[in-house]
């Protein structure tokens, strides 16, 4: 047993570390580290920037363009990312539609849309949850009747994470009405956001920011071509993309990036003329956390050296999303108590790239109330951590 | 990064769990640790026939030159099966001291014996008022003419009363807390003005309260250089954290299987526990919490080598972690037994004793907590 990266991995690291370096523009890595608000054209010149040296699509094989990273490379790379300040890669394209398109569409859709998603011509945003499909998904109602050449869609996706940016949506929608179990008549549908019918409109989180939309279809006419493999089987697919790479799933990288930030706003902090991080109290519900991230960290690098030598990942995806979701929360609990009365100012200009105003309190202070209330999605997204623990439950422990 | 076992460390997990699976069962611990020396000769000359008292110690001197991950492999089976042969007293604490500190006269009489099974050790440090401080020593070693004369008190001494030889740390100068200034002294169970009470423990060990009023022991009987002796103890105390961090693995392990079938076949209301969802998910908070307990006594087991500070920094994130969720997959399987989980009569009721009581030794989660926060501190 041997806990240090190989040679090779540390050369690796060496080598993210010169990109990033070289390649992270300068003002999007201080809106990261300053906790500022990124905006399209910040994703898009990051996206470009790993585009071009061949590093967007860490996940893709090698005969797609993907880098052929193994798992502990992927694993560096993301923390590398985090530690430079690097905005996180939007998975909608990459990391969702495009593995399902290589399994299971046709040879004209892999030719026509993975070419594109590489070199950023489409944005692609996910069409899964309705306002009465959560946790529940298999329940959802949005319907494509097939009409001759085309499905014609009706109906409502909600929580549409920036679909704001994206000309491009992949959906599930319901094909069969009369199907024997909610799963079985379900399709994977591709969908052009420019076509007639389709309405954005934002939904404005507790946090006060326009991440997430509505999405809706109104009679609008989708060519038959654009289903991915068989009618009625989206659920399948769908299945499998949640079963896809699931190992970057604990964001170990950006939890320990803000775990450093955290302690270093605990020692300017003052606690009786004192820095907060000497207070016993505080210093020991960082202690906690720190502990934590370690048996996360641990846990992690355990699941990808399975992986890494042909396992697959079982209950313990599920772990590794519970676990990791639970500590960043935590994170951002903590960073926020930190602050004391400074938490409480809401200056929401103050997070645009550009703001050269007065800000309230400390310059660290303005995000960190709004990003804990934003990180209070985690355990609700992508299978709430319910879920995951009926998933464990059933799938792990028999029960 | 690599997380297979070699080899060795393959053959070392199949023997010690095939002993314990195939000749320690459930009744067969209680009727041990109810006996009159409160553990079996039998099971210690099989564990040395094995060779297993011999792990970490080097192969110059009968053992196997086993390192963190053999002695978690070694903890983890001993915590599926509730062992209470004294390994941790006898091989990893006072083993440990000998081989790190004692000349190569003791090495090879003390650690050939202890390989062999034919001489128990106990490491009395301890103090009344010491809790978990390892540098604090109050009893005292003194220069009397050929010798040193020990005086103090040494408490809950782990195996004191079933040890042939007990290490007895005292202070040769400094203050009560100095980490220099603390010898150790080799100390016969028969020694003249040596008090010795011997009690069970509630998880089915033992421990000794002993009292020193002027014990005299020769020059020979010194291990190391007195005063110079911390270093050696708190590497030693690493090691006993790794084995227990196996243990409560093992332990833990156990209990949540127990549950999980417990779950599946009690009927309440008409259908099986396991069919209600808020016990399922605490069932899957034990298996999560086991998860994070391995992850950390692997990490603890494979820092052993290294320098002091990364080394010391995972024994305690190890200990505090642990500790924490150990008494959580205790305390839960408890509750998900109900009430026959509060009896003498079922394993599980000693599964949790055990992994409640594992917390206070060598430093509990808050202890463990606070010094990790320090080391962490000093680590950025």
């Amino acid at each position: 047993m041997d806990l240090n990266f190989t040679p090779e991995e540390q050369a690796f690291r060496e080598e993210v570390r010169a990109f990033l370096q070289s390649d992270l523009p300068d003002d999007i890595r201080a809106k990261m580290k300053g906790g500022k608000r990124l905006v399209k054209d910040d994703y898009f010149r990051w996206h470009q920037a790993l585009s071009k040296r061949g590093w967007l699509a860490t996940n893709w094989p090698k005969e797609y363009g993907g880098p052929g990273w193994t798992p502990v490379q992927k694993h560096i790379f993301d923390e590398e990312c985090y530690s430079a300040g690097g905005p996180r890669i939007l998975p909608f394209g990459v990391n969702m539609v495009a593995p399902v398109i290589m399994k299971f569409g046709s040879q004209e859709q892999k030719d026509y849309y993975l070419p594109r998603i590489l070199n950023l011509t489409d944005w692609w945003c996910q069409g899964y949850s309705e306002p009465g499909a959560g946790s529940d998904l298999a329940s959802l109602r949005c319907s494509a009747v097939r009409d001759g050449d085309h499905y014609i869609v009706n109906g409502q996706k909600t929580w549409t994470t920036l679909g704001q940016y994206a000309d491009h949506i992949f959906c599930l929608v319901r094909t069969d009405p009369d199907a024997a179990k909610p799963q079985q008549g379900i399709s994977f549908l591709l969908i052009d956001m420019k076509t007639p019918g389709i309405t954005v409109r934002p939904i404005i989180l507790l946090d006060g920011e326009h991440e997430v939309n509505e999405v809706w279809f109104d009679d609008v006419k989708v060519p038959a071509e654009n289903i991915v493999g068989e009618e009625n089987k989206g659920w399948t697919y769908a299945k499998y993309l949640l079963t896809h790479e699931r190992t970057g799933i604990a964001n170990v990288g950006a939890s320990k990036a803000a775990m450093l930030h955290l302690k270093a706003i605990a020692r300017d902090q003052m606690k009786n003329g004192r820095p907060l991080i000497e207070d016993p109290l505080f210093r020991n519900r960082l202690a906690k956390v720190e502990i934590d991230l370690m048996a996360l960290e641990m846990t992690n690098l355990r699941v990808l050296a399975e992986v890494q030598s042909g396992g697959a990942p079982g209950l313990e995806s599920s772990i590794l999303k519970i676990r990791g979701t639970e500590i960043r929360q935590e994170l951002t609990d903590l960073a926020r108590r930190a602050l004391g009365p400074y938490a409480l100012p809401f200056q929401s200009e103050a997070l645009d790239g550009g703001f050269n105003g007065e800000p309230v309190g400390p310059d660290y202070a303005a995000p960190k109330a709004q990003q804990y209330f934003n990180m209070r999605k985690l355990s609700i997204y992508g299978g709430s951590n319910e879920i995951q623990k009926n998933i464990i439950a059933k799938a792990g422990l028999g029960l | 990064m690599d997380f297979s076992l070699s080899e060795e460390q393959r053959m070392l997990k199949d023997t010690v769990e095939r002993l314990v699976r195939e000749t320690y069962d459930f009744e067969k611990r209680q009727k041990i640790a109810d006996s009159e020396e409160g553990f079996s000769r039998e099971v210690w000359g099989q564990l040395a026939e094995l060779g297993l008292l011999g792990v970490p110690f080097p192969e110059d001197f009968g053992g196997l030159g086993g390192g963190g991950i053999d002695l978690m492999i070694v903890g983890e089976a001993m915590g599926q099966g509730l062992v209470v042969e004294p390994y941790l007293a006898t091989v990893v604490l006072g083993g440990g001291l000998v081989e790190l500190l004692g000349s190569d006269t003791q090495k090879e009489e003390i650690l050939g014996a202890v390989v062999g099974g034919e001489k128990l050790l106990a490491f009395a440090h301890g103090e009344p008022d010491s809790r978990y401080e390892t540098a604090h020593v109050r009893a005292t070693a003194e220069k009397v003419g050929g010798g040193w004369k020990l005086t103090g008190r040494k408490s809950v001494v782990l195996n004191g009363g079933e040890a042939d030889t007990l290490i007895v740390s005292a202070r040769v100068s400094g203050a009560h807390d100095d980490e220099d200034g603390i010898g150790l002294f080799l100390v016969g169970k028969d020694a003249a003005n040596l008090k010795l009470h011997s009690t069970p423990a509630i998880d089915g060990t033992r421990v000794a309260e002993i009292a020193l009023d002027g014990v005299e022991i020769a020059e020979d009987a010194v291990l190391g250089t007195p005063g110079a002796c911390f270093h050696a103890i708190e590497e030693v105390l690493a090691r006993a954290v790794i084995l227990l961090s196996g243990e409560a693995v093992g332990a833990m392990n156990m209990a949540v299987d127990t549950t999980v079938e417990y779950l599946k076949t009690r009927k309440q209301f008409g259908k099986a526990l396991s069919q209600f969802q808020v016990l399922q998910h605490r069932a899957v908070e034990m298996r999560i919490a086991l998860e994070e307990a391995r992850s950390l006594a692997i990490l603890a087991a494979a820092r052993l080598g290294e320098p002091r500070d990364v080394r010391e920094l995972a024994v305690s994130a190890a200990k505090s972690g642990i500790g924490r969720h150990a008494r959580f997959v205790g305390e839960q399987a408890v509750q998900l037994h109900g009430g026959i989980g509060m009896t003498w009569e079922v394993p599980v009721a000693h599964y949790t004793k055990r992994l409640v009581m594992l917390d206070h030794l060598f430093g509990d989660t808050d202890h463990h907590q606070e010094r990790f926060a320090t080391l962490s501190d000093a680590a950025a």
